[in-house]
């Protein structure tokens, strides 16, 4: 599966789909896009995860810089990640800022 | 900000990536913008190569040389642009001399681990046996040092007041019976933090977590077929990386962010990290060993090597890494301020320190520098340094510890001498005396304290408590050398029976015995420390050295919480007295004398007989009182506590000192009473009708404490034994 990943923002929302691999190839650029909403009111950060298959200490470091970039006070939320990234996530211990859920719905 | 040193100026041979002159400093691989900066030292390369590998991959997929203006001094530094730092492995080729006799031994086709590599593969998951014919074992990763530590700091917990409980990462929730997820890890001991909570400790020890080779010596066990491991870990392959096997995600090269989640929680819990570190020696054993960094990188410099160029081994595996070596001094320096700035480290055990006091010839030295740099080190300025004074090679300087006023020891004798008064050794008494009172014969001078004490009963190295109490003699024969390795002086009794009983009067004295070491270790002054299991009566089946065994025999075996459960809240209300009463953990050595007007010093001796101690070495009896009014140098008051020990097969009647009139003794333990009746929270002791005399059981420790009457009961208004 090709690795890619697409940002939009709506009404405070930031959502961010993710495919294929999230590592140090391509997290430079997710990065930079997501910079550009720090210091704007955001509400909720969501990571839609469901065609995420790797994700690497480098990928887990994007949306633990979005959070701080972003706000203390947004929301994250992991959507419907795979069994093995969620599993990378949790050991790691790098989860305990983010509601992990099955789903999402506004 | 936009650097303007961080443009590339070269290109490697092969075209694939940019270069330019790296840093010295940091040594190691560092990642900034745009690339990696690589830089390693070594004083007698004539050249060095650096080899790039794809994880897991084979072969290197880029050899790059370091060109002579990427030289500074004897480091060798350059930056290379556009890697995928995720995916990389990388090693050193060094080209130099190869002469035995003068201690090179250079040899340009080894690749060789960056010794300051932060993460480490090739054994990214414990016991998965590796690829034997792979060119290059022990890889060097590179690892992000960022992590969010929250509102982490320091616990700086003074020494007196820990409690130090010595675990191994895998063997602490291996078992099944442990019930977590990831068993055997860092992320397995998290789930076992409310445990240590309601124990009580604030202190663990994790016995070595920096990268080592479990399958270093493996073999069969000749009499049970299991696999022989290196399970201890007292072996090191590399200083400044966690093992990636001790983490569930050391698969995906997580190792880092794991340990460091671990010691965030455990911070956030009040206990604190002591890491057990091997400095002593490396795992490329002797001439006959592997090449898997040191060796190959400046053999001459990181060990101690005889005339003829051959090791040293003071640590009795094989080499001796030369620690006073002005380099080698840097690299530990550095490597334990790592630990303490990126992981947060509250302090260090250190295993066969003597090793770090002798010099380069290895004659041992007045004053060390490499000890005296750590003791004065800023960034370790709060950490507990504690050392296991003594070594392979004939020095014990267990008292005598270069210290500084900083270092710590683990007291041997105190281990020793509270063994043989436990199972009625005549002629103990005065020994007995010091360790209760931190030992001043070992460490008054020079104004050490009894915080120079680490009191254990037991450790890794040797008996459980359980075994203790169970066995006469050692029984490694699992080990498969013949049951001739590990320690014969164990000073241990089995109660009357080896092995397992099924004896009732057997088993009932076991647990006493057991409750009396534990009572006897936590009313000592100096930092107590407990070997993890010992609270639920954990067995290796008498193995006292069972370094090797990766299985039950090593595992700590949670079923046993339950069926010992008395033992445990016996452990856990002996802490939870230490912890609340100050008295019981004073910083300095007692004065023997009444400097606060209290009427009493602050330690009497008694026996049988008030303020009479029968010191002969016949007497088995000795009891004492900790002035309240004297807790921590008299600038906390607190309850006085009186302790009788009775190691005698009789029972005895113990006079109990006079109290002031509104002032009454009470039982907070009594090991010779019965489950339930032996041990009460701290805070709920329970009245004692007769204030003139206890009769203390048979091989039995019994704790009073001094508290105000009820005011009701109150005669008198002067105060003199708080």
């Amino acid at each position: 599966m090709e690795s890619k990943y697409a940002v939009s923002c709506n009404n405070e929302m930031v959502k961010v789909e993710l495919c294929g691999r999230l590592d140090a190839t391509n997290t430079e650029g997710l990065q930079i896009e997501l910079k550009k909403f720090a210091g704007q009111k955001i509400a909720k950060l969501i990571f839609f995860a469901k065609d995420l298959e790797y994700i690497s200490s480098a990928g887990l470091r994007v949306i633990i810089f979005t959070k701080q970039k972003i706000g203390v006070d947004a929301e994250i939320f992991l959507i419907a990640a795979q069994p093995a990234i969620l599993s990378v996530i949790k050991m790691s211990g790098l989860d305990n800022f983010m509601t992990i859920q099955e789903s999402y719905s506004e | 900000m936009f650097r303007v040193d961080l443009h590339p100026t070269h290109v490697c041979d092969c075209g694939k990536f940019r270069l330019r002159v790296g840093k010295p400093l940091p040594f190691g691989a560092s990642i900034v913008p745009g690339g990696v900066n690589f830089s390693v030292y070594s004083s007698f390369a004539t050249s060095c190569k650096l080899a790039l590998f794809n994880k897991h991959e084979p072969k290197p997929f880029c050899v790059i040389p370091f060109k002579d203006e990427f030289r500074i001094g004897n480091v060798f530094t350059m930056v290379v642009f556009d890697l995928d730092y995720d995916n990389l492995e990388y090693g050193f080729y060094m080209d130099g001399p190869f002469n035995e006799r003068e201690g090179q031994r250079f040899d340009k086709t080894k690749i060789l681990m960056d010794p300051y590599a932060k993460a480490i593969g090739g054994r990214d998951v414990w016991g998965q046996a590796p690829d034997w014919d792979n060119i290059y074992q022990h890889r060097a990763r590179i690892c992000f040092d960022d992590f969010d530590w929250e509102n982490d700091h320091p616990q700086e917990t003074p020494v007196e007041d820990l409690i130090i409980y010595e675990t191994h990462v895998r063997g602490f929730t291996k078992h099944p019976s442990s019930g977590v997820k990831h068993p055997g890890t860092f992320s397995g001991i998290r789930e076992k933090i409310e445990y240590l909570k309601e124990l009580g400790v604030n202190c663990v020890e994790l016995m070595p977590i920096h990268e080592f080779d479990e399958f270093e010596n493996s073999r069969p066990s000749p009499t049970t077929g299991k696999m022989l491991m290196n399970y201890w870990g007292y072996s090191n392959v590399g200083f400044f990386a966690p093992k990636a096997g001790y983490a569930a995600t050391g698969k995906f090269g997580m190792q880092a962010d794991e340990c460091k989640t671990l010691i965030r929680e455990l911070h956030k819990n009040g206990i604190e990290v002591i890491l057990d570190v091997v400095f002593n020696h490396t795992a490329e054993g002797d001439q006959r060993g592997p090449y898997i960094s040191y060796r190959g990188i400046d053999n001459k410099t990181y060990y101690l090597l005889t005339p003829d160029g051959y090791y040293y081994n003071f640590s009795g595996c094989g080499n001796t890494l030369n620690c006073n070596n002005p380099i080698v001094r840097n690299m530990i320096l550095d490597c334990l301020r790592y630990w303490v700035a990126d992981y947060h480290i509250d302090g260090f055990r250190f295993d066969l320190a003597s090793i770090l006091g002798r010099d380069m010839n290895g004659a041992p030295m007045h004053s060390p520098p490499l000890l005296e740099t750590l003791a004065f080190d800023p960034i370790l300025g709060k950490c507990k340094l504690i050392a296991e004074a003594w070594d392979a090679g004939g020095l014990y300087q267990v008292g005598c510890f270069p210290a500084w006023g900083r270092w710590a020891e683990w007291n041997g004798k105190y281990r020793d001498d509270l063994r043989k008064f436990l199972k009625g050794e005549p002629g103990m008494l005065g020994a007995m005396a010091q360790r209760l009172q931190g030992s001043p014969d070992l460490y008054a001078r020079e104004g050490r304290g009894a915080t120079a004490s680490v009191n254990f009963i037991t450790a890794h190295d040797g008996f459980t408590l359980k075994d203790m109490v169970s066995y006469n003699g050692k029984h490694n024969e699992a080990n498969g050398e013949n049951n001739s390795d590990g320690g014969n002086d164990n000073y241990s009794w089995n109660c009357g029976w080896e092995g397992e009983s099924t004896d009732p009067e057997v088993n009932r004295l076991r647990v006493k015995q057991m409750k009396n070491a534990v009572a006897m270790l936590l009313v000592s002054q100096g930092t107590p420390m407990i070997l993890s299991g010992d609270e639920m009566a954990n067995t290796q089946w008498g193995n006292n050295n069972a370094y090797c065994q990766d299985n039950e025999i090593s595992w700590l075996d949670w079923s046993l919480l339950e069926k010992n459960r008395e033992l445990f809240n016996f452990f856990r209300k002996m802490i939870a007295f230490r912890r609340k009463h100050a008295v019981l953990r004073s910083r300095g050595h007692f004065q023997n004398r009444d400097y606060m007007g209290s009427g009493f010093a602050d330690i009497t001796w008694h026996g049988q007989k008030a303020w009479n101690a029968d010191w002969s070495d016949e007497s088995l009896c000795l009891a004492f009182v900790l002035c309240g009014r004297h807790a921590k140098g008299g600038t906390v008051d607190d309850n006085s506590v009186y302790v009788a020990m009775n190691m005698d097969w009789l029972m005895h009647g113990f006079q109990l000192p006079k109290l002031p009139d509104y002032m009454e003794w009470c039982v907070f333990a009594n090991t010779d009473a019965a489950a339930g009746q032996d041990i009460w929270e701290p805070g709920q002791e329970v009245n004692l009708d007769n204030q003139e005399e206890f009769l203390v059981g048979a091989r039995s420790v019994v704790i009073l404490m001094g508290r105000d009457k009820p005011k009701n009961e109150v005669k008198s208004k002067k105060k003199s034994l708080k």
